[in-house]
C-alpha cells in the first residue's frame, strides 16, 4: 500500500522529450526502423561511462522510449555501445562480440577513452581506441558524456 | 454454421496473431507508467519482429536440428492450441476436438521443443536454463491439467468448450470452492508457464537468474522474432484461456456473427485487463528465489488437488 501511494505521489519523473538530435543519421540504422537492441561492452572502462549508460535507461532519460533497449546477447543486438580503452585482454572478446551480431550491426563509441584513449593513452595494457579493433559507426565524446548525450546518440540510430 | 464456424477459428488465430505483440507492449507501458517512465508505446514489440525478420539469421557452428526446428515449432504448436482453445466460440468445427490433455500436451511440446534447442546451443546457460525450465514445466503441466478438472468434473467432460459452455449456463459452478480453487491455481500455473515475475523476471539482464531467456541467448534475426513471437502469443493464449474457464461471459455459444463479434470485442477487453492486472501486479512483486520456486509451485498444486477434491464431493452428491 505505502508502494502503491508512492507511486501516486510521484506521478511521471521522465522529463519531456527534447527535440530530435541533428546530424546524419548512419546508413545501417535506416533498416532499423525505431527499434534497436544494444548491447554493452565495457572494453577497459573506469565505470564512469556505465554509470551515465545506467542513466540514460532510467526512468528521468527513458532512453526506452525511443525504441531502444538493453539486451543480454549480442546475437539479438542492433547496437554495441563500447566503452573505455581497449584493453590488450579485451580486445579478441570485443571483436568476437561484434562479429556475433547480425548485421545491420553498428558499434558506438561511448566516451573519450573509447574515442581516443584519453586517460589511458599509452599506458601499457592498453591496446588502442575502439575504431583501432573494430569499426566504429558513432562517437560520443565526454569524460564521462552526460546521459542526454548517450541517448541523443541511441535516437539518432532509432530515428525517434 | 460452418461458415461462422471457421470465421471463429480463423478469427482467434488473427486476433491472437495480431495482438500478442500489442499485449506485451500494452503490459511493457502499464509498467512504464507506474514506474514512472514514458514508454515506448504499445506498438513496440511489432517494430522488434519487423526489425528483426531483416536481420541477418546466425545458426551458432555445432548446432543441429533441434536449434533450427523449435523456433517454428514453439509458434507451430502455439498456433494450434489457439485454434482449439475456446476464446471466441464454443461452437466452432474444431470444437470437438478441444480437449484438455491435447491442449495442454501442445503447450508442454512448445516448452520442450525450446529446451532441447537451449541445450543443442552446448552453451552452459543454454543448459542451464533448460533444465530450469523442466524442472518449472515438471510442475506446471500437472497443475494446469488438475485444475482444469476441477472444472471438468461438474462437466463431466474434458471437452473444454464443453466446459466454457457449462460454466456460461449455470454460472454457479464458478463461484463454488472448486471453481475458486482452481482459479487461484491455473493464475499461479499461468504465470509460471509464460515466465513471468514471481517465477521468471522476463527483462532480466543477468544470466544466472534467467530460467526462459537463457535458452534463446543464441537466436538472431528471424529465428529470434519466432521466439519472442511464440512467447508473447502463450502469454495472449494462457490469459485468454484463464478468461474463458473463469469469466466466460460473452464467448458465442451459438453461430451468429453478432455474438461473434461481441465475443472479439469482450475477448480484447476481458485479456487487455487481465494484462493489466498483471504488469501492475508485477511492480509490487520481486522475483521469488529460484530455490522457492517449486514450493511456489507445490502450493498452486495442492490448491489444484483441493479444487478437484472439493469438486468431486460437493457436486458428486448431488
Amino acid at each position: 500500500m505505502s508502494l502503491l501511494r508512492k507511486i501516486r505521489a510521484t506521478g511521471r519523473v521522465a522529463e519531456p522529450a527534447p527535440p530530435p538530435p541533428e546530424g546524419e543519421v548512419p546508413e545501417k540504422a535506416r533498416e532499423l526502423g525505431g527499434s534497436v537492441q544494444v548491447r554493452c561492452v565495457d572494453a577497459g572502462s573506469c565505470n564512469g561511462c556505465e554509470i551515465e549508460i545506467a542513466g540514460a535507461f532510467n526512468p528521468v532519460y527513458d532512453a526506452e522510449r525511443y525504441g531502444a533497449r538493453l539486451v543480454a546477447s549480442p546475437r539479438h543486438a542492433d547496437v554495441a555501445l563500447v566503452t573505455g580503452p581497449v584493453t590488450r585482454n579485451m580486445a579478441e572478446p570485443l571483436r568476437r562480440t561484434v562479429a556475433a551480431m547480425g548485421e545491420p550491426r553498428l558499434v558506438v563509441a561511448v566516451g573519450d577513452c573509447a574515442i581516443d584513449c584519453g586517460e589511458f593513452a599509452g599506458g601499457y595494457g592498453v591496446e588502442g581506441a575502439v575504431s583501432d579493433v573494430v569499426p566504429v559507426d558513432l562517437q560520443v565524446p565526454g569524460c564521462p558524456p552526460e546521459p542526454e548525450a548517450i541517448v541523443a546518440a541511441l535516437r539518432r540510430v532509432t530515428g525517434r | 454454421m460452418s461458415t461462422v464456424g471457421y470465421a471463429a477459428v480463423a478469427g482467434q488465430i488473427v486476433v491472437v496473431g495480431a495482438g500478442a505483440p500489442l499485449l506485451t507492449g500494452w503490459m511493457r507501458q502499464v509498467r512504464s507508467r507506474l514506474e514512472g517512465r514514458a514508454g515506448a508505446g504499445v506498438l513496440q514489440p511489432w517494430r522488434d519482429i519487423r526489425k528483426l525478420l531483416g536481420k541477418e539469421a546466425i545458426t551458432p557452428a555445432g548446432t543441429g536440428p533441434a536449434f533450427r526446428i523449435a523456433p517454428a515449432l514453439l509458434v507451430a504448436t502455439t498456433v494450434v492450441a489457439t485454434a482449439l482453445v475456446p476464446l471466441l466460440s464454443t461452437d466452432t468445427p474444431v470444437s470437438g476436438h478441444a480437449d484438455l490433455i491435447v491442449v495442454v500436451a501442445l503447450i508442454a511440446l512448445g516448452t520442450l521443443a525450446l529446451a532441447l534447442a537451449g541445450l543443442d546451443t552446448g552453451t552452459a546457460f543454454g543448459g542451464m536454463s533448460a533444465s530450469r525450465e523442466m524442472t518449472v514445466a515438471a510442475l506446471v503441466e500437472p497443475t494446469i491439467l488438475l485444475a482444469v478438472f476441477a472444472l471438468s468434473i461438474p462437466a463431466g467432460t474434458t471437452n473444454l468448450p464443453a466446459i466454457v459452455t457449462g460454466a456460461v449456463e449455470e454460472p454457479a459452478r464458478l463461484a463454488s470452492p472448486a471453481g475458486l480453487l482452481a482459479t487461484a491455481a491455473l493464475a499461479v500455473a499461468v504465470l509460471a508457464e509464460t515466465g513471468r515475475i514471481p517465477v521468471d523476471n522476463p527483462s532480466t539482464h543477468l544470466e544466472l537468474t534467467m530460467i526462459h531467456e537463457a535458452m534463446v541467448l543464441e537466436y538472431a534475426g528471424g529465428d529470434l522474432a519466432l521466439v519472442e513471437l511464440g512467447a508473447q502469443l502463450r502469454l495472449t493464449l494462457l490469459l485468454g484461456l484463464l478468461s474463458s474457464l473463469f469469466a466466460p461471459w460473452g464467448i458465442a455459444t451459438s453461430a451468429s456473427w453478432t455474438t461473434l463479434a461481441l465475443a472479439l470485442v469482450l475477448f480484447a477487453a476481458k485479456v487487455a485487463l487481465l494484462g493489466a492486472v498483471l504488469a501492475a501486479a508485477e511492480v509490487f512483486w520481486a522475483k521469488v528465489r529460484l530455490f522457492r520456486v517449486p514450493e511456489l509451485l507445490a502450493g498452486s498444486f495442492l490448491l489444484a488437488l483441493l479444487a478437484v477434491t472439493s469438486s468431486y464431493f460437493l457436486s458428486g452428491g448431488s
